[in-house]
């Protein structure tokens, strides 16, 4: 549904990044609003019902913006908004420019930008509050008639204003824009900075007749907070510490939600199944679907908690800071400062990490973030970890002290940190090369959040991973679940196979093929198995690994689910379960010879560390870089770098004498 | 004391008052930077630098900008 069918004007909302642009927004349009993508890009396209009487207008909020004339994807989008060129938004009746009263000469700059669009410019100055509690002082009325453009001055938290901005916009609808000045291009010879320098000058001289500040150099509150918080030594500290503070949240808040959660589609499972008479639709609802997309979405909490963490370090200001505090270390390796909080942030899921890539303004920067986004190690792959590391590593020490699954546990999170860095090294060096992007980044004051906005856009980030995540994971877990279940053995009578409750001791698994493990071998998913097996067999890989890698590319921890299956224990044991461990330790090949040993376990942690796989991401990747040649690049790299590691681990690890 | 120094930002010490009076360059950073209100005439303040030496905080026109020392020197100001 198009938002802006039904609206009798639309309204754009242009202003700078910090300039209380989206706490406006939220202001005036309430829940009513909707989040999509400018079409072919990736740019955010935010639009909301904004009552003005009994005019309804659609309000689009333009991306943050310092300016309307320079290259950057955010800019052209604005641009093209206002021209009239995006499919599906009519040409704006009316602007409203949020300016920002603590920064009034940057935040005019794009104002007299706005101008030369020809439309009806509303201004709104905002954090009023704060201009005010400084002891500067304006005149709204001289700074209005400079500008030739009404001025509302707003406060969020009081209500102020808001009735003053719908009576003005009301107003201007359909009226002609006066122009308070035009900037004269530079002669022959100049090269377009002229005009910059015009528009300043036009600024300082409005301001000048219009404001009257106090001391603006005073060392301000953000000031003395930096001198701890970006302090050369202190400052990191700190990070680090926040930091930590913020994973070790993530981690044990989410633990319970998360159990709740995974209990909840469990139960439903179960209720499903005794509700509905035994069949193909049962299992396919059973054991795809629920046990599919309820397997994703126990990482909501995770999500949710995440995205709360970034809102809060993003709108209080902070955010910035850590990218200047890290930019130097950064880019030893080609990465911007900006780059930091994603990579992070994909230490709990790539998808909200890959997702914050979006601060980022090069696209090379940005592109070479989200590639190796994927390879820090992030919670999916715990499940995987921990059940190798119980089944091989469990009660062990080294140096007599130090628990070797701990330590194994580390180096593979140190392996993905490693190879990240290669990486990013090694593509900002070819493919991604570029002279160096200009790091010239707004260190904006310090803010108390906004409360709503926060949890506005927790709701939203929750409902997109929700909606779009879901869509793709319900059908992957459709066409896995069929893959194992087509087709159907004939030896196999009906009653046994969906018995799963019944419990088949650990040892007699690998001797006597149960109707279950047979459906499997027969299945396409076994057939593919067998297929790959030549590929995998120099990695020390079964077929049965095989199929559970084959399923794990859908979702990493699908492979602690297919092991279980295929091993006969049943689908709903966990990764803790003793006899998944021990069927794991005791399952045999044809010749007698053992599967698993420590190196086979090492080497699927190392091919874990580094594969791609999770069908999320993929997607999530696809729509951020809006191309499936990078998507598939990235595939295609993760996984040959996965297989070499993985065989480079076997064979040397044979050469050694492991085994 | 009358006589004007001229000098780029990335020397300016810490905590320190100059006024910009060019921007060199013609490029995109070029572009940026005055668009972000690096004028000539504007007055700016040192603030500090990073842990590692690398970006700068400067202080214009009542707010904080962050750049790296390469787009400082192409910033002439005067003490």
């Amino acid at each position: 549904m198009d938002e802006s069918s039904h609206a009798n004007i639309t309204v754009a909302l242009a202003g700078n990044p910090n300039a209380g642009k989206t706490t406006l927004f939220n202001f005036l349009t309430g829940l009513n609003q909707k989040i999509a993508n400018y079409p072919g890009v990736t740019v955010e396209r935010k639009a909301g019902v904004w009552k003005i009487g009994d005019i309804t207008a659609s309000l689009i909020d333009l991306p943050g913006l310092y300016s309307l004339e320079t290259t950057s994807l955010d800019e052209s989008i604005a641009r093209d908004v206002l021209t009239g060129d995006v499919e599906g938004i009519p040409r704006p009746d009316a602007i409203v420019a949020v300016v920002d009263a603590t920064n009034l000469e940057r935040n005019l700059y794009l104002v007299t930008q706005l101008f030369e669009f020809g439309i009806p410019v509303v201004v709104a100055l905002t954090m009023i509050d704060v201009f005010e509690k400084q002891k500067h002082q304006i005149d709204v009325g001289k700074l209005s008639e400079l500008l030739h453009a009404p001025v509302v001055e707003i406060n969020v938290k009081s209500g102020r204003g808001k009735s003053e901005l719908v009576e003005s916009v009301g107003k201007i609808v359909g009226s002609k824009p006066k122009v308070p000045f035009v900037a004269e291009a530079d002669g022959e010879n100049g090269n377009g900075n002229g005009k910059i320098f015009a528009r300043y000058n036009f600024i300082s001289d409005v301001v000048q007749r219009s404001v009257k500040h106090n001391d603006r150099d005073a060392h301000q509150l953000s000031e003395k907070i930096d001198r701890v918080l970006t302090h050369k030594f202190f400052g990191l500290v700190i990070l680090v510490a926040v930091l930590l503070i913020v994973f070790q949240t993530i981690f044990s808040w989410a633990t319970l939600p998360m159990d709740l959660l995974e209990k909840g589609f469990g139960g439903l499972g179960d209720l499903v199944k005794s509700q509905m008479s035994e069949g193909i639709l049962t299992d396919l609802l059973v054991d795809g679907i629920i046990a599919g997309v309820g397997g994703i979405m126990i990482f909501l909490p995770q999500i949710l908690l995440l995205f709360l963490f970034i809102s809060v370090l993003e709108d209080t200001g902070y955010l910035a800071r850590a990218a200047f505090l890290l930019d130097k270390l950064m880019s030893r390796v080609g990465l911007h400062g900006k780059a930091f909080l994603p990579l992070m942030s994909s230490f709990a899921c790539a998808i909200p990490g890959i997702m914050a890539t979006r601060t980022i303004e090069d696209r090379r920067d940005r592109f070479a973030t989200i590639l190796i986004a994927p390879l820090m190690s992030c919670s999916a792959r715990l499940p995987v970890y921990a059940l190798m590391i119980a089944a091989f590593f469990a009660g062990q020490t080294v140096f007599g002290f130090l628990s070797l699954g701990a330590v194994i546990m580390l180096a593979m999170y140190l392996l993905g940190i490693l190879a990240a860095i290669v990486v990013a090294f090694v593509l900002k060096r070819t493919i991604l090369k570029a002279r160096p992007a200009p790091f010239v980044m707004e260190l904006p004051p310090y803010r108390l959040p906004n409360i709503r906005t926060i949890v506005q856009n927790m709701l939203t980030r929750a409902w997109l991973f929700v909606k779009r995540a879901g869509t793709v994971i319900l059908a992957i877990s459709i066409v896995l679940w069929a893959l194992m279940y087509f087709p159907r053995s004939t030896a196999e009578p009906p009653a046994i196979a969906d018995s799963s409750t019944q419990q088949f001791p650990a040892d007699t698994a690998t001797t006597d093929l149960v109707p279950e493990s047979q459906q499997l071998q027969n299945s396409y998913a076994g057939m593919l198995g067998h297929v790959i097996e030549p590929v995998i067999r120099p990695l020390g890989f079964d077929w049965k690994i095989g199929v559970a890698l084959i399923a794990s590319f859908a979702a990493r921890e699908v492979l602690v689910s297919t092991l279980s299956i295929i091993y006969n224990v049943g689908k709903d044991e966990n990764e803790e379960s003793e006899t998944l461990i021990s069927a794991i330790r005791n399952a045999k090949k044809p010749d007698g010879s053992v599967v698993w040993t420590p190196l086979t376990a090492v080497t699927l942690m190392v091919f874990f560390v580094l594969a791609m796989q999770c069908m999320s991401t993929v997607a999530v990747v696809r729509r951020e870089t809006n191309s499936w040649a990078w998507t598939l690049f990235m595939v295609g790299y993760m996984t040959v770098l996965a297989y070499a590691a993985a065989f480079v681990t076997y064979q040397g690890g044979k050469l050694l004498g492991f085994s | 004391m009358s006589e004007v120094k001229t000098m780029n930002l990335s020397n300016i010490p810490a905590g320190v008052h100059a006024k910009v009076t060019a921007v060199n360059g013609d490029g995109f950073i070029t572009r940026r930077l005055m668009e972000m209100g690096v004028v000539p005439g504007v007055s700016v303040r040192m603030v500090k630098s990073a842990p590692f030496g690398d970006p700068v905080e400067v202080r214009l026109l009542g707010y904080s900008l962050a750049i790296r020392k390469n787009e400082a020197e192409a910033i002439e100001v005067e003490l």
